[in-house]
């Protein structure tokens, strides 16, 4: 018994030493400085797991490549058109909607690590975590934007308008991003384990992206799907940021539906509904989540 | 405020749906000492912790830290308190260097301030090797010493630790100790939870006793040790036959009732004579040619001491944790 006794760590009385604890309480530097603690932590712990770094470099890019040599011979753009130009606005869209996978799964993350209760009892400005998240994954699907816009460069993809509409273009999908935050927050509290929001992401969110005018025009789609997908805001997402890039898109027909003729506007009610809905309702399912 | 209770609660009740995790806790922890929460699985620690440090509200009752109202002053607690959960909530992919920054940054330390407290912390706990290594890779001891660093990083007034040892190795534990034991040489108002009664009177000043969310003894080592009977002779003889005859000679020297349990041919009394005890035991023993497998003197034990106290043994199957209470 005596033996284990002694201490193998020589711990010296600085370390534990308090200085005359709690005399120096430190002044609060306010929700932004917190809030970009959080989200750098989010960037390092992308930087760390590789499978996450190839989800927003290596994959992006192979799906650009798959879908430009391998499926595009097979797809003709109606009215004509080079289908890289096409496929661009399609992939664009589709790695914007995957920001709720990743804002969902980096707080499944955290209640498993019990990184939830450490930040709970840290003197953090209200809304820094959630902020935090949404920062990170956010610069985690711009990332791929912009490696995908190099990429698309090299095979031949070309924005062929002007300046502000090109911009408009990048801001719908970035305001669609912001909307996509919310809706991962709602999955990630609601959903118990990473693994678990790792299956329905799949189940749901994989569907939706393809369910769309993505890869191939809808009107390709039989009946129902295509209805589906023309109602679609992924479609919309889609065709409005190729219609701001100049890029080739299903020419518009008399009897199409409103969403098809204004994927625009669609696009924006769509994005303005679902933070309306969603964010309330993410909001109190994130705290119920960490009120254990 | 010049309050001398760094921590004060009335009447603590919290329910997770029909099961009562805390049944009316009242704390009083003066500034500067050393205070352990000792109780089996179940018995309430850890929600008392939780409302303490503003993780969760209590249904009833009020509580105090540093001076401030745990629910309506929740940030002022937080600013000046520093938590270790039961696990270890070091961030796996972070480095130990990155972890006490970013806790540093979240404390509102400046960056190049958090830097610097983080060497030092790292330093002090004989971490700076493994400094810049991810954390996912540290072993458990070197986990619970990072986390505990992680609560220093702000020089808080009150620190809660959370069963601080609980699943290391008996090597780590005892160091672990002897960290803690430096904590509370310096200054700051500890609260610990801990099952092991040995922790208790090593690390605190004070001991509270808890068991289905009441607090069912309080006072300092030596009190509770009176109450339940102090150290304890426990023989182990060799032949089942001489169970008997052993029981009588302790019964006779220590003026107690021995505890038999006749399947181990183990027997064990309280005794207020100390090792004295011992040596008188060993002797008619040998008098008697009994021969013996074990005799020793030691400390009762937990489930001694709520044997003592309460007259039946902690349900410890009755694991009613939060999560686990499903009704």
């Amino acid at each position: 018994m005596t033996a284990t006794a002694t201490s193998t760590v020589p711990v010296t009385a600085a370390a534990a030493r308090q200085d005359a604890p709690g005399t120096r309480v430190h002044p609060p530097r306010g929700v932004l400085h917190d809030t970009w603690v959080i989200a750098r932590r989010g960037l390092v712990h992308m930087k760390r797991q590789p499978e996450q770094l190839s989800d927003a470099t290596i994959q992006p890019i192979m799906f650009v490549l798959l879908f430009a040599y391998v499926f595009g011979g097979a797809i003709d753009v109606p009215g004509g058109g080079n289908y890289r130009e096409f496929l661009m606005g399609g992939i664009f869209a589709q790695t914007i909607v995957f920001t709720a996978f990743g804002v969902a799964l980096s707080l499944a993350n955290d209640r498993k690590n019990q990184a939830v209760d450490r930040f709970r009892s840290l003197p953090i400005a209200k809304g820094a975590v959630l902020g935090g998240h949404a920062i990170a994954n956010l610069i985690k699907s711009l990332l791929p934007i912009a490696l995908m816009s190099i990429c698309g460069l090299a095979i031949g993809w070309r924005i062929r308008a002007g300046v502000p509409d090109a911009v408009g273009g990048f801001l719908l999908l970035i305001g669609f991003a912001f909307a996509m935050i919310w809706v991962g927050v709602l999955l990630g509290s609601l959903v118990a384990t990473p693994e678990g929001v790792t299956g329905i992401a799949f189940v749901a969110l994989f569907p939706i992206t393809f369910v769309a005018s993505t890869f191939v025009p809808t009107e390709t789609m039989p009946g129902v799907l295509r209805t589906i997908a023309e109602w679609n805001p992924v479609t919309t997402l889609a065709d409005a940021v190729r219609v701001q890039f100049g890029n080739p898109n299903t020419p518009t027909a008399p009897g199409d539906p409103w969403s098809i003729a204004h994927p625009m506007a669609y696009t924006i009610i769509w994005i303005v509904g679902v933070v309306v809905v969603c964010a309330p309702l993410a909001v109190r399912a994130y705290q119920r989540s960490i009120d254990k | 405020m010049s309050d001398s209770y760094a921590v004060k609660a009335r009447g603590l009740v919290k329910r997770y749906g029909s099961t009562i995790a805390l049944d009316g806790i009242d704390l009083e922890i003066p500034t500067g000492t050393a205070t352990a929460v000792l109780g089996p699985n179940g018995a309430g620690k850890t929600t008392a912790v939780r409302i303490l440090t503003t993780l969760a509200e209590a249904d009833e009752g009020e509580a105090t830290v540093a001076g401030f109202d745990v629910r309506t002053q929740g940030t002022e607690v937080r600013r000046r308190i520093g938590l270790a959960a039961q696990d270890a909530t070091v961030d796996p992919l972070l480095t130990g260097r990155e972890n006490l920054i970013m806790l540093g940054e979240l404390h509102q330390l400046g960056r190049r301030e958090a830097a610097t407290r983080a060497a030092e912390l790292l330093a002090e706990f004989s971490l700076i090797d493994a400094a810049d290594r991810i954390a996912s890779g540290y072993s458990g001891g070197m986990r619970r010493r990072l986390d505990l660093g992680a609560t220093l990083v702000a020089r808080p007034e009150v620190l809660f630790l959370d069963e601080p040892t609980t699943g290391l190795d008996p090597r780590a534990r005892t160091e672990l100790w002897s960290v803690l034991d430096t904590l509370v040489d310096h200054g700051a108002t500890l609260l610990l939870t801990t099952q092991y009664l040995e922790e208790a009177e090593r690390l605190a000043d004070d001991i509270i006793v808890i068991d289905r969310g009441r607090i069912i003894a309080r006072g300092d080592a030596r009190k509770l040790k009176r109450e339940v009977g102090g150290d304890h002779v426990h023989a182990v003889v060799v032949e089942p036959a001489h169970v008997p005859e052993a029981s009588a000679i302790l019964a006779a020297i220590t003026g107690a009732e021995p505890r038999i349990d006749a399947a181990a041919r183990s027997i064990i009394a309280p005794t207020s004579q100390g090792v004295a005890a011992l040596v008188t035991v060993a002797q008619a023993f040998t008098e008697a040619q009994i021969p013996v497998d074990d005799l020793s003197l030691r400390q009762p034990t937990l489930d001694e001491v709520f044997l003592t106290i309460t007259g039946s043994m902690p349900d410890i199957n009755d694991d009613r944790s939060p999560e686990e209470a499903t009704l």
